[in-house]
């Protein structure tokens, strides 16, 4: 009963949540919207048993790509006002992508329910998804795991290589200078006679 | 497990993290210093695997193969890495992009190709590929204030990312079908199920996306473009080392997994051969900047080496092996003589630049000259043993029409390598040279040397043996 409230719960909010992220018109609502989708569709998969596959949702997703949408929309200037202008033009060839997309989805449903019954479980032992992905990751595949971390530094190695300028003249702190620093060079004493002051 | 067998990989992968962790904890400048342990530690990679007796075996539950084969091309991936590194010293210094980013990423590159021909996975195919392609897209715009490098890392990155697509599609499809990412057990697939449809559309989407790596028409048109725009060093890497690296890597899909369906694959590399040597024959007639000129001669022999694979069998693998080591060395010294040319305002980049060198300097006119015709095939010169390995295997085993008309397109080939000859002994010359710099020129002699007194290995018995013990390995 329980699962069954959860389901059409996150359901819900994640068909509502994705009719809100082309519905409103502030851009940083759309992606907040979109986050709230990727929960729900998180939601969901965790209500089949694919926990991982939940936890891969959240963390790349919403942890990654969510957050670079963000940043592109805050940061970059763009006139989302002037970009929906003659929006409603796109509506016929959106509304054939709907309906391409919408039959697709009920072919793959009728389907499914029409299938035979040679469909395996895909999960065929007593651990969850998430131990059994554990158990080969670091050690079937340590290699590509590691050869894969390899890649992505190679990939930040590049990144940086091509966009990062070391500016002329910026001020920085140095801590190994400061503390370098002596008292002879740095304070001068001075024998002021009373009343001239040191300003001539 | 033992881990002797990637021990040069692990080698490789250490060194490069260490020492990139030494290049940023200083704001000193230490590219030069990275750079030469960078050489040491290539050449070092280049015989490692010779040095520990030459192991054999899987390691990683059948991700990673060692064999002669691996062994002997990484000797010449290690090789042409640390000669890019040598090349690039006085280019980068001069350009002003001396940092020591440069020698971490071209380690990674090298690392990246030795995965690739030690692979025995299709997963382990795709991260060596993506791993040296990603360095290699970062190289070839090294020079970012540069509209023209820009452009090339680009171009290059984009038309990369479309072959990764292609290749992890066929990959799919394969894995699909046959059930197993290892080559062994893809292998005995094929033998029990034959050429399935799916099973031969993800070949030939794999070899497409490798096609694109080795620059093979009709997958060649990022190469003038990117070439011409990466910095001279970067293009004397790229000319060299990726292409042996994914041609072994070819070599070894083709007679592994794909052994039992010869017929299939052969009709693929054919057209792939074919197409290269005409569009890099022909291509190459029109230009007038040498390295474009120098990327159609480099598609037009990827054609020649696809010939012998083409042929197949033993004999086949040997040519290639014997074509491509010929070939690498060949290319790093040409771009060594292009790099020693300096004209007032930066680097020769035109055919016509060339004009009067004889008078000049002679002595780089020699060497460049003898290039050329090693490149063109002319008998006492190396590059004629290359031709003659490569397009026996087709004479001998039934492809005689192929061996000719490769045989054809060298002759076409020839004309543009003669008119690098003619424009430096005949031409007046119009600019001056600048004095160039001594190291650059002691590697050019130096592979000059190389040149001629390998003539006697390639055809003597030792190197043969090892040669063809090599080829042998894949079977």
């Amino acid at each position: 009963m329980l699962t069954v409230i959860a389901f059409y719960l996150l359901a819900g909010v994640a068909v509502l949540a994705a009719f809100m992220v082309v519905a409103s018109r502030n851009p940083v609502h759309s992606v907040m919207f979109l986050i709230t989708a990727f929960f729900s569709a998180a939601g969901l998969f965790v209500l089949m048993g694919a926990e991982f596959l939940a936890l891969l949702l959240v963390m790349v997703y919403v942890g990654a790509v969510a957050v670079l949408f963000l940043f592109v929309v805050m940061m970059l200037d763009v006139d989302f006002v002037e970009m929906k202008q003659g929006f409603l033009q796109y509506l016929p060839i959106g509304a054939v992508v709907a309906l391409v997309l919408f039959v697709e989805m009920v072919l793959v449903g009728a389907a499914y329910f029409a299938g035979s019954d040679d469909r395996q479980p895909v999960i065929d032992s007593e651990k969850s998804n998430l131990e059994q992905i554990g158990e080969v990751l670091y050690t079937d595949y340590a290699f590509f795991f590691e050869a894969a971390g390899l890649v992505l530094l190679v990939a930040m190695i590049g990144a940086i290589v091509l966009t990062h300028r070391t500016r002329e003249g910026v001020r920085k702190q140095d801590a190994m200078k400061q503390m370098a620093r002596t008292r002879d060079e740095a304070v001068e004493l001075v024998d002021v006679a009373p009343g001239e002051g040191i300003g001539a | 497990m033992n881990y002797q067998l990637i021990a040069p990989e692990i080698l490789l992968a250490f060194t490069a993290s260490l020492l990139l962790g030494f290049g940023v904890s200083k704001t000193k400048n230490r590219a030069p210093l990275i750079r030469n342990i960078a050489i040491g530690l290539l050449l070092l990679y280049a015989v490692l695997g010779f040095v520990m007796g030459s192991q054999t075996g899987v390691a990683f539950k059948g991700a990673i193969i060692a064999d002669g084969f691996s062994h002997y091309v990484k000797f010449f991936l290690g090789v042409a890495g640390a000669g890019a590194l040598l090349l690039s010293k006085n280019y980068l210094e001069s350009e002003n992009l001396d940092m020591f980013e440069f020698s971490i990423l071209l380690m990674y590159a090298v690392l990246g190709m030795g995965i690739m021909v030690s692979s025995n996975n299709l997963l382990a195919l795709y991260i060596g590929v993506e791993m040296q392609s990603l360095a290699l897209y970062v190289m070839a715009a090294f020079n970012r204030d540069s509209l023209r490098a820009s452009e090339a890392g680009l171009k290059y990155f984009v038309l990369g990312a479309i072959s990764s697509g292609l290749l992890l599609y066929g990959i799919s499809m394969l894995y699909g079908f046959t059930g197993s990412m290892n080559f062994g057990p893809i292998a005995d697939s094929i033998a029990a199920n034959g050429a399935t449809s799916g099973v031969i559309a993800g070949m030939v989407f794999i070899l497409c996306g490798l096609a694109f790596k080795i620059s093979a028409a009709p997958f060649h048109m990022w190469t003038p473009d990117v070439y011409e725009g990466a910095p001279t060093p970067v293009t004397a890497f790229f000319a060299g080392a990726p292409k042996f690296a994914a041609i072994a890597l070819i070599a070894r899909l083709l007679i592994g997994p794909f052994g039992g369906i010869e017929d299939q694959w052969q009709q693929v590399i054919v057209v792939l051969a074919v197409l290269s040597m005409v569009v890099g024959a022909v291509g190459a007639l029109q230009q007038t900047n040498i390295k474009r000129l120098m990327a159609y001669s480099s598609i037009a022999n990827m054609g020649f080496a696809l010939v012998p694979l083409a042929a197949g069998g033993e004999a086949g693998i040997r040519g290639m092996l014997i074509y491509m080591s010929i070939y690498v060395i060949t290319v790093i010294g040409v771009f060594a003589c292009i790099l020693q040319m300096r004209i007032r305002d930066g680097m020769v980049e035109q055919v016509s630049d060339l004009a009067g060198l004889s008078n000049n300097n002679r002595a780089l006119a020699l060497i460049l000259s003898v290039f050329m015709f090693s490149l063109m095939g002319i008998p006492p010169l190396l590059g004629f043993f290359g031709k003659w390995f490569a397009f026996a295997p087709a004479f001998t085993q039934g492809f005689i029409w192929l061996g000719i008309f490769a045989l054809v397109m060298s002759v076409i080939a020839a004309f543009y390598y003669l008119r690098i000859v003619k424009v430096m002994w005949f031409d007046e010359a119009e600019i001056e040279f600048v004095k160039a710099p001594q190291s650059l020129r002691a590697i050019s002699s130096l592979s000059v040397i190389l040149l001629f007194v390998l003539i006697l290995p390639f055809t003597a018995i030792p190197a043969q043996s090892w040669i063809a013990q090599a080829a042998a390995s894949l079977f």
